[in-house]
C-alpha cells in the first residue's frame, strides 16, 4: 500500500488544532508554551512532508525544519527563563493575571 | 555650494547653534545671539543692496541668486534657493526681528541656553523657508519653524502654557496636513505627461501643467494650509492663546515672522502656481478673510488682556494681508507684502513692549494698570507710537500698507468686491477704537496701582530693541515707494496674464 | 517761484517737532519754548513772503494777463506709486485759498506759541510738566496743517488730514493724568476717524473713476506756456462728471456715484469741521490747554472741512444734490450750535459751540454759492469768513485763556465783574464779541454780510434762517461778555491775589489779534479769493467791500445784531430775574439746550450698548465658545475616541489569538467564496 501525503497531513492538522485550542484556552503560561510547541511541530511535519512528496530531489524543506527546531529550542529556553523570572516576581504564571507590564 | 550667498542664511543660524552649544555662561550666549543676528541683518541688507544693483543693471530673471543641489534624486528633491524682492523684504524683516528679539530676551530665565537654541532653530526654519524655491525643502523648513514653538511656549511660557502650546502646535500641524496633501498633489502634476516631475516652483509655474480641475482641489488645500498660519478665520484661535502664553521673543518672532510664512506661502505657492483656481475660488476666501478683518478688530475691542488684544489685532491685520492677496492685482498684492512687513514690525514692537511692561507689573490685565506714562515714559511713548502705527497714522508703516491695499482692492468694480473692500476699510475705525482704548486705560489717566510707582523705565537693551523697531516702522512709513518698487518687480506680467489680471 | 521758501515752510515745523520731541527733555523749559516760537516766527515770515508774492507780485506764474489768479505747483514729489496713474505725491500748491491759509495758520500759530510761553506756567512762573512736549506737538500740528492746505492732491490732503487729527489727539490729551482729557481726546480721534472713513471711501470712488488724485486734473486745466501752472476750469469738472455719467456703474441707491463720492468726502469734512451729527467731539476737545483750543479747535484744523469743500468746489458745483446736502447740514448745525451756546456755563464750551455755529456759516456759504449769482459770492464769503473768524475766534479763545489763567476756573459763575481787574482782556474780548456779532466796522460784519447776501441769492429760507442764527450769535456772545465782565462781583478780590492782566507774552497776542479783528474786514477779499481766481470787483482801492456793500442786506443784519445785543444787555448786564424767568418759562427747551440735545448720550448709547454690547461682546463670546469650542471639541473627540478604542489593546495574548483566528478564518472563507 502506497502511503500518501494525507496520512502525514491529517495527524499534523490534528496536532496544529490541538495547539491552537490549547493556546487559546489554557491560562497557564507553561501550558501555552507547550501548545505553541505543538503548533510549531505540526508545521515542521508539514514542511518535511511537502518537501518529500512535491520536490523529492530537493532539501530546502528539511533544512528549514532543522532551523525551525533549533530556533524553537532557543525560543523555548528564553520563554521558560522569562516565565521563571515572572514566577519569582509574582508567584504566578497565569497569563491573565500578569498585567503589570501593560500599564 | 558655499559660493551662493543665500545658503548663509541657513549656515549662520547653524553655526550659531554650534556656538551656543559650546557656551558656558549667559554673556557668551548673548554674544553669540547678538553677533549671529547682526550678521544675518548685515547679510540681508547687503543682499538688498546687491539685488537692487542687479535689477538696475537690467537682470530680469524672476529669481536671482538661484542655486540647486540635488538632495534625493529618486523623488527629484533638491535644495533649491533663489530670492526676489518679496523674499528679500521678508528676510530683512526676519533678521531685524531676530535681532530685536534677542535683545528682548536678554534676561530670559531659566535654561537660557536651551531657549536660544530653540529660538535659533526656529529662525533657521524661517530663513530656510524664505530662500527656498523647492516645494519640498520649503515644506521641510516650514516644519522646522513650527516644532520648536511647542517647546518654547510649553517651557518658557506663562499662564495656561501647556494648553496653549498644544493647541497652537496641533492646529498648525493640522494646517500642515492640508498643505502636504496640496504640495504632493502639485508635485504629481508638476510637469506635462512624459516629462520628469519637479518640486521647483519656477519650473512648475513655467510648465503650467496643473489642470483646472486639479487646481480646484489643490488650491484650497494649500491656501487653507498656509492660511491657518496666517490666522485666517475660522482657523485663528491658536493665535490669541498661543501669543498670550508665549514668552516675549517668541511672540515677536511668531507674530512678526511666522504668521508671515502663511501669507508668503499663500502668495508664493497657492496663487503663483494655481492662478486659475485662485481666480475662480477667490470669493470663498475673500469672504473668510473679510470676516477675519472686522471680526478680529471687533473682538479686540472687548479684550482685557494686552496680549489678547494684540493677538486679535493680528488676526485683523493678517486677515487684511490674505484679503489683499486674493484681490489678485499688482497694487493690492504690493499692499499685502507691505502690510506683512508693516504688521511684522509693529506687532513685534507691540509684543516687545507688552513683554517689558509685563516683566515689571506682572500683570497684563488693562483693568489693573493705569497711568504708566508717568511711571515708565519711554515704554509708554513707544507704545503710543506702536499704537499709532497700528491704527494707520501717516508717516508710519501701517498707513501706506493699508492704503495700497484699499486702492488695489477698489480696482474691482463689481458689487461683491466693493462691499468687502468697504467692510475692510471699516476696520480702520475699529482699530482706532481698540488701540485708543488701551492707550487711554493703560498709559494715561491716574496711576492705578500705587506699587507701580516704584517701577523703572526701560533698560538699554530694551531701548535698543524698541528703537530699532520704531526706526524700521518709520522708515517704511516715510519712504514707502522704495519698498513698493522693491516688491513690484516681482509681479511679472506673464504669471498674471494667465487669468487676465494686470 | 523758488522752491526753497516753500520747502522751509514745511521743513522748519517738522524739524522743530523732531528736535523738541527727541531732545526736548534734555532742554530747559524756556529754551524749548523760545526755540519753538522762533521756529514758528521764521515760518510766519516765510509764509507772509510767499503769500504776498502770490497775491501782489504780478508774476505770470500767479496771475494771468487777464487778471485771473492761477494755481502754481511749486514742487510735486512722488511719494508712493499705486498704479501708473494713481500716485501719491507730496507737493506744494499755491493758489488763492492756500495762500490765504498760509497767512492764517502761521499767524494764529505764532500767536499761540508766544501766548503759551506765558500761559503754560503757573502764577509763580513755574513751567507746566511737559512744556517741551507741548511745543513739540504744536510744531507737529503746524507742520501737518500747512501740509494739508498746500496739498496738490487729495491723498496728500488725506495724509495730513490724519496727521492733524493725531496732533489734535495728542494736544487734547495733553493733561493725560486727567481722565476727562483722555476720554475727550479719544472721542475726538474716533469721531473724526469715523468721518475719515467716509472721506477715504470717497477718495477711492473718485480716484477709481477719474484715475487721478490730483486736484489739478480734477478741477483745473493747465495754462499754456508756463509749466506747472493751472487754472480752475469748469470744463475739467464737467469732464470729470462726464467720466462718471459714462462709466459702468453710475447709479447707486438712487444717486449717481459722483454724488456719493462727493457726499462721502464731505462727510470727512463734517467730522473735522464738527458738523452735526459728527460735532460731538469739539465741545469735549476743550479739555485741552486753551491755546490749543484757539489754534486747533477754533481757527485752523476745524476749518479743514470747509477748506476741503472749497478745494473741490468746481466738482461740487457739478452736483447740485451734494451742495444742497452741505447747505442743509450747515444750516441745521448753525442753528443747533447757537441754541446750545445760549445756555452753557463753561466759557470754553460757549466758544466751542460758537465755533461750530460759525463754521456752519462757512459751510452754508459754500453750499449756496453759485457762479450765476454775483460771480459765486458765497465761495468768496465762506473763505472770507474763515479768515476773519480765525482771527476773532482765536482772540476770544486767548482771552478766555487769560481769564481762566487768572481765575483758575472755566466757569463764568466764578468770574463776574472782571472789567476793572483785567482791562486789556476786557477790551480785546469786547472787540472779539463785536466782531463775531457782526457790528460794523469789525471784521465779522463784512464776512457775515457777504454770507447773508449769498444766502439771499439762493433762497429766502436760508437768508431768514441764517439771519436768525446771526442774531443768536450776537445774543450769546454778549450774554457771555456781560456775565464775565459785568454783573456783580461774587467775591472781593484783593491784594496781589486779585485777578490781573497777564504778562506781555499773553497780552501782546491779544492786542495784535484785536487789531487784526478791527481791520481784517477791509481786506479786499473779492479781488483776492474767488472760486475760479477771477477777481470779483473791478473796483480798486482798499475799501472795496465797504463801497460795494449791499445796504439792503447789511442794514437788516446790522439791525438784527443790535437788537440781539440790546436783549442781551437787558438780560445780563446786571443781575436780574429775567434769565431765570425765561428758563422757567420754557424748561424743556432750556434743558435740551443745556444738555446739547442729548447727542452725547445718544452716542454713548450707540457705542457702548450697541457696538460694544451687541457686536463686540457677542463676537468675543462666539470666538471663545463657538469657534474655539469647535477646535477644542475636535481635540476632545479625538481624545475620547482614543480612550474608547484603547480597550482593544488589552494585552491579553489569548484574545489577540482569537481575533487573529477569527480574522484568518474569515479571510479564508471570503477567498474560498471568491474562488468558487
Amino acid at each position: 500500500m502506497e502511503i500518501s501525503a494525507i496520512y502525514y497531513i491529517i495527524p499534523s492538522l490534528v496536532m496544529f488544532c490541538c495547539g491552537v485550542y490549547g493556546f487559546i484556552t489554557r491560562k497557564n503560561m507553561i501550558a501555552m508554551l507547550i501548545s505553541l510547541e505543538l503548533m510549531l511541530n505540526a508545521v515542521d511535519i508539514n514542511f518535511v512532508v511537502f518537501n518529500r512528496y512535491l520536490f523529492p530531489g530537493q532539501l530546502e524543506g528539511m533544512f528549514f525544519t532543522l532551523f525551525a527546531i533549533a530556533i524553537a529550542a532557543a525560543e523555548t529556553a528564553l520563554a521558560i527563563a522569562i516565565i521563571i523570572n515572572l514566577y519569582r516576581g509574582s508567584r504566578n504564571i497565569d497569563a491573565d493575571e500578569i498585567t503589570k507590564l501593560k500599564d | 555650494m558655499f559660493s551662493n550667498p543665500l545658503i548663509y542664511f541657513v549656515v549662520i543660524p547653524l553655526l550659531m547653534l554650534g556656538g551656543l552649544a559650546l557656551c558656558r555662561n549667559i554673556k557668551q550666549i548673548r554674544a553669540v545671539a547678538v553677533t549671529g543676528s547682526l550678521a544675518l541683518t548685515a547679510l540681508s541688507v547687503w543682499l538688498l543692496v546687491d539685488y537692487l544693483g542687479l535689477r538696475a543693471a537690467g537682470v530680469d530673471a524672476p529669481m536671482l541668486y538661484t542655486g540647486s543641489w540635488s538632495w534625493f534624486t529618486p523623488l527629484n528633491i533638491n535644495l533649491s534657493v533663489g530670492v526676489d524682492g518679496i523674499s528679500i523684504a521678508m528676510l530683512i524683516l526676519s533678521s531685524i526681528i531676530l535681532l530685536t528679539g534677542s535683545f528682548a530676551s536678554w534676561k530670559i530665565e531659566p535654561h537660557t541656553k536651551d531657549f536660544f537654541l530653540w529660538l535659533i532653530l526656529l529662525s533657521t526654519g524661517v530663513f530656510g523657508f524664505f530662500i527656498s524655491i523647492d516645494l519640498f525643502t520649503m515644506f521641510m523648513f516650514y516644519e522646522v519653524a513650527l516644532i520648536p514653538m511647542y517647546l518654547l511656549i510649553g517651557v518658557w511660557g506663562s499662564g495656561n502654557k501647556n494648553y496653549s502650546a498644544m493647541k497652537l502646535t496641533l492646529m498648525l500641524m493640522g494646517g500642515s496636513a492640508f498643505l502636504m496633501l496640496g504640495l504632493i498633489g502639485i508635485y504629481y502634476h508638476s510637469a506635462p505627461e512624459g516629462q520628469p516631475l519637479t518640486w521647483d516652483l519656477l519650473e512648475i509655474a513655467q510648465n503650467d501643467s496643473i489642470s483646472r480641475g486639479w487646481q480646484h482641489f489643490l488650491f484650497p488645500m494649500t491656501f487653507v494650509g498656509f492660511g491657518v498660519l496666517g490666522a485666517m478665520f475660522p482657523f485663528h484661535t491658536w493665535s490669541p492663546d498661543g501669543h498670550a502664553s508665549a514668552p516675549t521673543a517668541v511672540s515677536m518672532l511668531h507674530a512678526g515672522v511666522l504668521m508671515k510664512l502663511g501669507g508668503y506661502g499663500c502668495f508664493r505657492v497657492a496663487i503663483y502656481l494655481m492662478p486659475q483656481a485662485a481666480n475662480d475660488l477667490a470669493w470663498i476666501f475673500l469672504i473668510l478673510t473679510g470676516i477675519s478683518v472686522v471680526y478680529g478688530a471687533f473682538s479686540a475691542c472687548v479684550q482685557t488682556d494686552l496680549k489678547y488684544i494684540n493677538a486679535y489685532s493680528s488676526v485683523s491685520h493678517c486677515g487684511l494681508v490674505l484679503f489683499a492677496i486674493l484681490m489678485l492685482n499688482t497694487t493690492a498684492m504690493t499692499g499685502a507684502i507691505m502690510q506683512m512687513l508693516s504688521h511684522g514690525l509693529m506687532t513685534a514692537l507691540f509684543f516687545a513692549l507688552i513683554g517689558m511692561i509685563y516683566g515689571r507689573t506682572h500683570t497684563r490685565d488693562i483693568r489693573q494698570m493705569g497711568g504708566l506714562m508717568k511711571i515708565m515714559p519711554f515704554l509708554a511713548v513707544c507704545y503710543v507710537i506702536a499704537g499709532m502705527a497700528s491704527l494707520g497714522l501717516p508717516g508710519l508703516s501701517g498707513f501706506v500698507a493699508e492704503m495700497t491695499i484699499f486702492v488695489g482692492s477698489f480696482e474691482h468694480a463689481d458689487m461683491f468686491h466693493r462691499v468687502f473692500t468697504i467692510v475692510a476699510c471699516c476696520s480702520i475705525v475699529i482699530t482706532a477704537v481698540y488701540i485708543l482704548r488701551v492707550v487711554g486705560k493703560l498709559l494715561f489717566g491716574p496711576v492705578y496701582d500705587e506699587h507701580h510707582l516704584a517701577l523703572t523705565d526701560a533698560t538699554w537693551w530694551e531701548r535698543t530693541s524698541t528703537i530699532t523697531l520704531i526706526i524700521s516702522v518709520a522708515a517704511i512709513g516715510c519712504f514707502p515707494n522704495f519698498f513698493a518698487d522693491l516688491i513690484k518687480f516681482t509681479f511679472s506680467p506673464s504669471i498674471f496674464a494667465v487669468i487676465g489680471m494686470n | 517761484m523758488e522752491i526753497t521758501i516753500p520747502i522751509l515752510i514745511l521743513a522748519i515745523p517738522l524739524f522743530m517737532f523732531l528736535l523738541l520731541g527727541l531732545t526736548g527733555m534734555k532742554m530747559s523749559h524756556p529754551v524749548a519754548g523760545i526755540l519753538g516760537t522762533l521756529g514758528m516766527g521764521t515760518v510766519l515770515v516765510l509764509s507772509y513772503i510767499t503769500a504776498f508774492t502770490y497775491f501782489f507780485s504780478g508774476n505770470p506764474e500767479f496771475v494771468a494777463e487777464s487778471g485771473e489768479r492761477l494755481q502754481a505747483v511749486i514742487f510735486n514729489q512722488t511719494w508712493l506709486q499705486f498704479t501708473d496713474s494713481l500716485v501719491i505725491k507730496l507737493g506744494f500748491l499755491l493758489d488763492p485759498i492756500s495762500a490765504m491759509m498760509l497767512v492764517v495758520i502761521p499767524t494764529i500759530s505764532f500767536m499761540v506759541h508766544l501766548y503759551s510761553l506765558g500761559y503754560m506756567r503757573d502764577h509763580h512762573g513755574v513751567y507746566e510738566h511737559g512744556f517741551q512736549r507741548f511745543y513739540a506737538f504744536l510744531s507737529l500740528f503746524s507742520f501737518s496743517m500747512l501740509g494739508l492746505v498746500v496739498a496738490t492732491n487729495i491723498f496728500q490732503m488725506y495724509i495730513f488730514w490724519e496727521l492733524v487729527g493725531a496732533s489734535s489727539y495728542l494736544l487734547i490729551g495733553f493733561y493725560y493724568k486727567k481722565p476727562s482729557a483722555v476720554s475727550a481726546s479719544k472721542k475726538a480721534f474716533i469721531v473724526t476717524r469715523f468721518a475719515d472713513l467716509g472721506f477715504l471711501i470717497g477718495i477711492l470712488i473718485l480716484s477709481y473713476y477719474t484715475g487721478t488724485f490730483d486736484f489739478m486734473s480734477l478741477t483745473s486745466a493747465p495754462v499754456d506756456g508756463i509749466a506747472n501752472v493751472y487754472q480752475v476750469s469748469e470744463l475739467t469738472a464737467e469732464g470729470v462728471k462726464g467720466i462718471f455719467t459714462n462709466s459702468a456703474a453710475p447709479i447707486f441707491m438712487g444717486a449717481s456715484v459722483m454724488t456719493w463720492a462727493l457726499v462721502l468726502i464731505f462727510m470727512g469734512g463734517m467730522g473735522k469741521s464738527a458738523m452735526m451729527p459728527l460735532h460731538i467731539w469739539l465741545p469735549d476737545a476743550m479739555e485741552g490747554p486753551t491755546p490749543v483750543s484757539a489754534l486747533i479747535h477754533a481757527a485752523t484744523m476745524v476749518v479743514a472741512g470747509v477748506y476741503l469743500v472749497a478745494r473741490l468746489f468746481p466738482l461740487y458745483l457739478m452736483e447740485e444734490a451734494a451742495l444742497n446736502i452741505i447747505v442743509v447740514v450747515g444750516a441745521l448745525t448753525a442753528f443747533y450750535a447757537a441754541m446750545v451756546a445760549c445756555t452753557q456755563i463753561d466759557i470754553k464750551r460757549v466758544l466751542a459751540f460758537s465755533t461750530i455755529s460759525q463754521i456752519a456759516f462757512m459751510m452754508v456759504s459754500l453750499g449756496v454759492a453759485r457762479p450765476e449769482f454775483h460771480h459765486g459770492v458765497g465761495y468768496m464769503a465762506g473763505m472770507f469768513h474763515l479768515f476773519t473768524h480765525a482771527m476773532f475766534k482765536a482772540l476770544l479763545f486767548l482771552c478766555a485763556g487769560a481769564l481762566i489763567h487768572a481765575i483758575g476756573s472755566n466757569d463764568y459763575t466764578a468770574m463776574h465783574g472782571l472789567r476793572k481787574y483785567m482791562p486789556i482782556t476786557h477790551i480785546t474780548f469786547l472787540i472779539g464779541c463785536l466782531a463775531i456779532a457782526g457790528i460794523i466796522p469789525f471784521a465779522g460784519f463784512f464776512s457775515k454780510d457777504e454770507i447773508l447776501t449769498a444766502c439771499f441769492g439762493n433762497s429766502m429760507l436760508w437768508y431768514v434762517w441764517m439771519s436768525l442764527v446771526a442774531g443768536l450769535t450776537a445774543f450769546y456772545m454778549f450774554r457771555l461778555y456781560y456775565l464775565i465782565f459785568w454783573w456783580k462781583e461774587h467775591k472781593v478780590h484783593e491784594g496781589h491775589h486779585a485777578p490781573h492782566d497777564q504778562p506781555w507774552t499773553m497780552t501782546a497776542p491779544l492786542v495784535i489779534l484785536a487789531v487784526i479783528s478791527c481791520v481784517a474786514g477791509f481786506v479786499p477779499f473779492g479781488t483776492l479769493v474767488t472760486w475760479n481766481g477771477e477777481p470779483m470787483f473791478a473796483y480798486e482801492g482798499f475799501f472795496t467791500n465797504l463801497a460795494h456793500l449791499d445796504w439792503s442786506v447789511a442794514a437788516i443784519s446790522l439791525a438784527v445784531a443790535i437788537i440781539a445785543i440790546v436783549i442781551a444787555t437787558v438780560m445780563y448786564k446786571k443781575e436780574n430775574p429775567l434769565p431765570a424767568k425765561m428758563k422757567n418759562a420754557l424748561p424743556a427747551l432750556w434743558d435740551w439746550c443745556y444738555h446739547r440735545f442729548y447727542w452725547d448720550e445718544l452716542y454713548q448709547f450707540i457705542t457702548h450698548k450697541i457696538i460694544f454690547g451687541c457686536i463686540s461682546r457677542p463676537i468675543a463670546w462666539f470666538d471663545r465658545h463657538i469657534i474655539d469650542g469647535a477646535m477644542d471639541g475636535l481635540a476632545i473627540v479625538t481624545n475620547k475616541a482614543s480612550w474608547a478604542i484603547r480597550g482593544l489593546q488589552s494585552g491579553r495574548v489569548q484574545m489577540y489569538v482569537w481575533v487573529y483566528l477569527a480574522g484568518a478564518l474569515l479571510l479564508g472563507a471570503i477567498t474560498a467564496i471568491c474562488l468558487l
